[in-house]
């Protein structure tokens, strides 16, 4: 799950990680005033969508940027009035663009020095690391690639956590002077604890700054949260955007099957992960595009089939879908029953290929083959997936 | 001959009372895995489907029956607790079904059981079989047959597609292990890969395994180094996006690490048979064979 920036700040500032100073607003008065509270001449103002390249991007009014420097209150309002509720579009959100509902205003702070401090989990090690780097600021892929030597990594005991002298450690390593080494310590700690008690996947801070005032910041923070933990975390869980997500993707998750959107034209409905992702590669190794990843998972009900089976219906990129089942826990008969259910409610717009096979696999033939629906079935999932490419050709 | 379970395998099923432990208790039952005990905490005393005695602990449980394997179908907010219950037991070997246990929960697991004698398979996995003998976890029982195929995988549904096709071309099976599609999970590719090259009992074997990660590289590399068995792999996750995670928390590219095409590489280094699709991975593995 990703979140906005103004709602990593709010996160930082929960757990006491120096950022600077600012708020969000949904509309150009609210930005004014909070530049106002500011009392500074050196203002910026940020476009709030989950999409990265928002500086170099393109409102569809015209308008150039998504964020911008301002002097003054009255600048900000007017930024603010250009921003809110028009649409962003930069090389991350596709032609259609994300619609801007809300923006950040903070204070602009003279940069010193640019540095790079993240912690991820590294499942080599089963513990989590911190990556930091002297060189923050630019794409971390091509530091780790052209300078690997300005990159350090320390792994932190789970058990135990982040110590203090590994945080002084990390200082010295990322070259901040003395008098600033408590507060560099001070923040990476309080960054840990805060990766800790959300059930972080990732923090990566990019940049970390000194500035030129003397203060270590955190000027740009990213999450991403392990869904796993989300049920611990319903503060987490409030900062979810369904207007930033893949509409498809909403709809799925509100009947908890597990879908991710692609750009081709043959859908998929596939029980267990693994399967799901084989049944993607041998669609396009037959010549085909895959139009989703979808796992039914192993205890679906009839329900969530004829769910899943509409939400692949609704989508008009679908030219054809192919049902590829291996019942282990999931018996074909259930998948077999949701089918019928979603085609008599929905109508099936594009051809269907189904594949069966495991528990309950007669039941679930017998059931489609009396139902009278309009299917082509398929012996393995060879020949499921040449007759699905063939059929949305 | 097989690996990690077999007749002698006394099971305990902790969350016996719940409503998939109960039924898969059942599955496993009927295929003639010996379940000696159960455990729901508070519900000590009762007896389920009228002869497997359920205690409050796993602790009483590996103290009256003597169980040495554990299968876990605890939801995902005490699942961890589990785990650890069970290794405190004593007990051998922990197969956890679990799906969806929090990462920092795994994390903390892993470094606890660091100096245990137990062996942890999963967690979100589908169990281990070994056909005729003793079947731990919710696979099918009836696609399996007795035989000398090894068959490894992160992937349930996966697995049993591997199962199906070597059953069907008349190759048994000696132990199917699901080791989990999780991020961090308590048996590696490699730990199932050595055990299966130790075995007598297994003349060949089947590496399921998907994007994410380096486990795959890393058996591929000791495969290629020490075993003398015939060996086929396929990789699930050749077309998916970078950066999204697919389904299994483990299954995600990032960084340019974990790609279907970089373990594909280091598979065939080794010399192991690719099954360019997951329709080939039998028909691979006889090639590899004939070979």
């Amino acid at each position: 799950m990703n979140i906005h920036e103004y709602q990593a700040k709010e996160l930082l500032d929960l757990f006491g990680v120096a950022n600077s100073p600012g708020g969000v607003a949904s509309t150009p008065e609210e930005a004014e005033k909070i530049a106002t509270s500011l009392n500074t001449q050196d203002l910026v103002i940020k476009a709030q969508v989950h999409a990265g390249g928002r500086g170099k991007g393109t409102f569809k009014n015209g308008f150039k940027g998504g964020v911008h420097l301002c002097k003054t209150p009255a600048e900000i309002r007017d930024t603010a009035a250009k921003m809110l509720g028009e649409t962003l579009v930069t090389h991350q959100t596709g032609e259609e663009g994300r619609v801007v509902r809300k923006v950040l205003v903070a204070q602009s702070v003279e940069i010193e020095k640019e540095l790079y401090f993240a912690i991820l989990i590294d499942r080599a090690i089963s513990a989590p690391i911190i990556v930091a780097s002297t060189e923050g600021g630019v794409d971390i892929e091509a530091v780790a690639e052209h300078t690997p030597e300005k990159i350090f990594h320390l792994p932190v005991d789970p058990l135990i956590g982040l110590q203090p002298y590994q945080a002084r450690k990390l200082a010295k390593m990322l070259g901040i002077p003395t008098a600033l080494l408590k507060n560099a310590a001070t923040l990476f700690e309080n960054l840990y604890k805060l990766f800790i008690a959300r059930d972080c996947s990732m923090v990566e801070v990019n940049p970390l700054v000194i500035t030129k005032d003397n203060q270590v910041l955190a000027l740009d923070a990213k999450f991403n949260f392990d869904d796993n933990a989300l049920f611990r975390h319903p503060d987490v869980q409030a900062y979810r955007d369904i207007e930033e997500e893949d509409p498809r993707e909403v709809e799925a998750s509100k009947h908890s099957l597990s879908y991710i959107g692609l750009d081709g034209n043959i859908a998929c409905l596939v029980n267990g992960a693994g399967l799901a992702m084989a049944t993607m590669d041998i669609i396009k190794h037959h010549g085909g595009e895959p139009a989703n990843f979808l796992d039914v998972g192993g205890g679906a009900s009839e329900q969530q089939v004829t769910e899943a089976f509409k939400i692949l219906v609704a989508d008009s990129r679908v030219k054809a879908i192919l049902v590829n089942i291996f019942g282990g826990i999931m018996k074909c008969d259930v998948i077999a029953q949701g089918i019928i259910n979603a085609v008599k409610a929905v109508n099936l717009p594009v051809p269907l290929v189904v594949r069966l096979e495991g528990t309950n696999v007669d039941a679930g033939r017998k059931l489609l083959s009396e139902s009278g629906l309009k299917l082509t079935a398929a012996t393995d999932i060879s020949d499921a997936a040449q007759k699905v490419v063939a059929a949305a050709a | 001959m097989s690996i990690l379970v077999d007749k002698n395998t006394r099971l305990l099923v902790q969350g016996i009372t719940g409503k998939s432990g109960a039924s898969h208790t059942k599955l496993c039952m009927e295929y003639g895995t010996h379940v000696v005990a159960g455990v729901t905490p508070g519900r000590g005393g009762e007896v389920f489907e009228g002869k497997v005695p359920v205690f409050d602990t796993s602790h009483e449980a590996r103290q009256q029956t003597g169980c040495n394997a554990t299968m876990i179908f605890v939801p995902p907010a005490g699942a961890a607790d589990s785990i650890l219950e069970a290794v405190d037991a004593g007990i051998e070997l922990v197969i956890c079904i679990t799906e969806g246990i929090p990462v920092l929960d795994m994390m903390k697991v892993k470094a606890a059981m660091a100096k245990s004698k137990s062996r942890l398979i999963g967690p979100n996995c589908p169990g281990i079989i070994t056909p005729g003998a003793c079947k731990i976890g919710i696979m099918p029982g009836y696609i399996h047959k007795e035989g000398k195929v090894g068959v490894v995988s992160r992937s349930g549904t996966l697995t049993y597609e591997a199962v199906w096709q070597l059953s069907s071309r008349g190759h048994g099976q000696s132990t199917c292990v699901g080791i989990g599609g999780d991020p961090i999970n308590g048996t590696s590719h490699l730990d199932v890969v050595k055990m299966f090259n130790d075995d007598p009992g297994t003349e060949a074997f089947i590496m399921i395994g998907e994007i994410g990660g380096t486990a795959e590289e890393e058996a591929a590399e000791w495969i290629g180094k020490n075993c003398k068995k015939p060996v086929a792999a396929f990789i699930a996750g050749a077309t998916a996006p970078p950066g999204r995670r697919m389904g299994h928390a483990g299954a995600i590219v990032s960084g340019g690490k974990g790609t279907a095409q970089g373990k594909i590489e280091a598979i065939q280094a080794a010399g192991i048979e690719v099954a360019s699709t997951p329709a080939d991975m039998a028909d691979a593995l006889i090639r590899r064979m004939a070979r």
